[in-house]
């Protein structure tokens, strides 16, 4: 086994470990240098990461706008009126100093609405790729390292899942299952699961013929430890690119089961749901459709610059 | 190609097997007991077992089964739970109200995107190209119902150039269904037109650097010929596999759209079926859609072939 060491490690390898490699013999010593190395090598990439990232305008203005929301998400309860109180006596009230965004059809305060309308969404988008990712990175390293028949029994799998449109499939499931919060989780999870899973499977084979997972076989590891503490850190970054596009289609996909009435009931401030039940009001009072529509557009198109960004930087 | 034609639609068959039987399993098995699931908690036992006989659904679930995919192969798919009519016509007409907006649209998305996109492609990095792409994609981000509402408000409440329903008065002519199409038609547009431009641009900044193309820069065709007759020709393959790559979006989006506009499609079927446990016509809608969608993948492919010699010899 050589060692490979490259001329911009910045700690000088002494002359011991030079001996150690030319005699062969794997030592500790050598060992414990070459992860330190690995380590530093892994920092500087984080570090350059970090600053390219700051440096992409497109990955900055989507950041800014999903943090504000998630600000909002955390904090609108203290900042505005209350999304849920109801006033008989000021119902679709147009946007006033007292309600910038207006009353709706009971009399809420639309502002409020709207800021906690993101709380929903984004309890339901992250938790649902991280289930896609968790799925979807198990099957794809599975596939992926086994090939042979495993690989094409979920392989097949996958393509029946994939053969009918996810909005229909989620239709079918939720109006079977029930309308709970976990439920469209799950089924949103459950959905991307198949795509995740091919790209893992992508990366797993580009990977594994690669000589350090062939080192890590030889020296007798098991084939578990091979996947997760091989190959899995080498893969990180196909599936976080993997994950923000997920995460955009989730945020979409949610607002569309709570539009379609499979997700969040009233009196639920939710995006999709408040569209859904105040389209009736466009004509007399489009505030109450409206500014959860841009709400919503702006999460929409947020998560997708930072997609966009995140995946310019790492392709370079 | 007739045998590439002949292949996929065998390869079609397990497929829909499988899928059929997850139809099936989630309608029919997942709920347990369908009587009780159909009329909820509140009905009284007797009532259940009467509804389970009359559907069927005490008898072995192979036997179900086989009949329920026999009877959708035959045309017999069953009475509708809700209405107590034959299913087959109600889904069949609004298939036919979905093909029509599903055409519109189609007949605007393509020409537009295609557009949209060989020009940003022959003017690649100028301003008008970064502003084409960046529209484009944000658009196509956008869930269809956000674009719906506030597309109806600018034109149908604000400026009141369309009209606010999507289905004319009963009596009026033909031309009039189209006019009232175009609404919830562009919603559909946007949603497309972000991966179809991008796909039209980046075919044709390919093209572009060519030898062929410079060829017959300099031999002296004019610029129309050489883009009309060798670029776009070209640029077209790519384009065309996305286009039937995105009619899953399509049927999704045709869901969404029928919805908010309140059109008697069979996205809104679908959703309708759901909402009320109508799990007959939901089944066979789902299915009906579940083969469309093969179908027109398989459209696209061949037509992808038939553009594309090289795949076509390979056959």
């Amino acid at each position: 086994m050589s060692v490979e060491v490259r001329p911009h490690d910045l700690r000088e390898p002494d002359t011991d470990l030079v001996a150690v490699q030319a005699d062969g013999v794997v030592d500790d010593r050598l060992q414990a240098f070459e992860e330190d190395a690995a380590l530093f090598e892994q920092r500087r990439q984080r570090r350059y990461l970090v600053k390219a990232l700051l440096r992409s305008p497109t990955f900055m203005i989507g950041f800014g706008i999903l943090l504000f929301w998630v600000f909002m998400a955390l904090f609108s309860t203290y900042l505005t009126q209350s999304p849920t109180d109801i006033n008989a006596a000021g119902i679709l009230q147009a946007p006033s100093p007292e309600h910038w965004f207006g009353t709706d059809d009971l009399g809420r305060d639309v502002l409020a609405r709207t800021m906690a309308g993101a709380r929903t969404v984004l309890v339901i988008a992250p938790l649902a790729t991280a289930l896609a990712l968790l799925w979807g990175g198990f099957i794809g390293l599975v596939a992926g390292f086994y090939r042979g028949l495993t690989d094409e029994i979920i392989m097949r799998l996958v393509d029946v899942l994939l053969a009918l449109p996810i909005i229909i499939t989620s239709i079918l499931i939720l109006s079977l299952l029930g309308k709970s919060t976990a439920i469209v989780i799950v089924v949103i999870g459950a959905l991307f699961t198949p795509v995740v899973s091919r790209t893992v499977r992508a990366a797993v084979i580009g990977e594994r013929e690669r000589e350090y997972v062939m080192a890590a076989r030889l020296r007798g590891e098991r084939s578990a430890f091979v996947m997760a503490r091989e190959i899995l850190p080498n893969i990180t970054q196909p599936i976080i690119v993997e994950g923000t596009i997920r995460l955009g289609y989730a945020v979409f996909t949610a607002a569309t089961l709570s539009f379609l009435g499979f997700g969040l009931q009233p009196p639920s401030p939710d995006w999709g749901l408040t569209i859904a039940t105040e389209r009736v009001f466009l004509q007399i009072a489009p505030w109450t459709v409206l500014f959860p529509a841009l709400a919503l557009a702006s999460l929409v198109v947020a998560v997708n610059l930072i997609t966009d960004g995140l995946g310019r930087v790492l392709s370079r | 190609m007739l045998r590439l034609i002949g292949r996929r639609l065998l390869l079609m068959v397990p497929t829909l097997i499988l899928v059929s039987m997850l139809v099936f399993a989630l309608a029919e098995v997942l709920p347990g007991d369908v009587g009780r699931s159909i009329l909820g908690p509140y009905a009284t036992q007797e009532q259940v077992d009467l509804l389970n006989e009359r559907l069927g659904t005490d008898r072995p679930l192979v036997v179900r089964y086989a009949d329920w995919a026999a009877g959708f192969v035959t045309g017999d798919w069953g009475e509708s739970l809700l209405y107590n009519l034959p299913v087959f016509p109600i889904v069949m007409r609004a298939l036919g109200n979905s093909l029509l907006l599903a055409g519109f649209a189609l007949v605007l998305i393509i020409p537009t995107s295609i557009l949209l996109g060989v020009y940003s492609g022959l003017r690649r990095d100028s301003v008008l190209d970064r502003t084409i792409t960046v529209s484009t994609l944000s658009m196509t981000v956008i869930p269809e119902f956000v674009s719906g509402v506030v597309l109806l408000y600018i034109f149908a409440v604000w400026l009141k150039w369309l009209p606010v329903t999507a289905i004319p008065p009963a009596g009026s002519p033909f031309i009039d269904r189209i006019y009232y199409l175009i609404l919830p038609a562009i919603p559909l547009m946007f949603l497309e037109l972000g991966y179809i431009a991008r796909m039209a641009r980046v075919g044709t900044v390919q093209v572009l650097t060519m030898p062929y193309i410079r060829t017959a820069v300099l031999k002296g065709l004019p610029r129309r010929q050489v883009v009309t007759r060798h670029v776009l020709r070209n640029a077209m393959v790519p384009t065309v596999t996305v286009i039937g790559s995105q009619i899953g979006w399509l049927i999704g989006g045709l869901v969404v759209i029928e919805t908010l506009f309140v059109y008697p499609g069979i996205g809104k079927v679908m959703v309708d079926a759901a909402q009320t446990n109508d799990v007959v016509v939901l089944e066979a809608a789902v299915l009906l859609v579940a083969v469309l969608y093969m179908l027109g993948n398989l459209v696209a492919d061949v037509v992808v072939a038939l553009l594309s010699p090289r795949i076509r010899m390979g056959g």
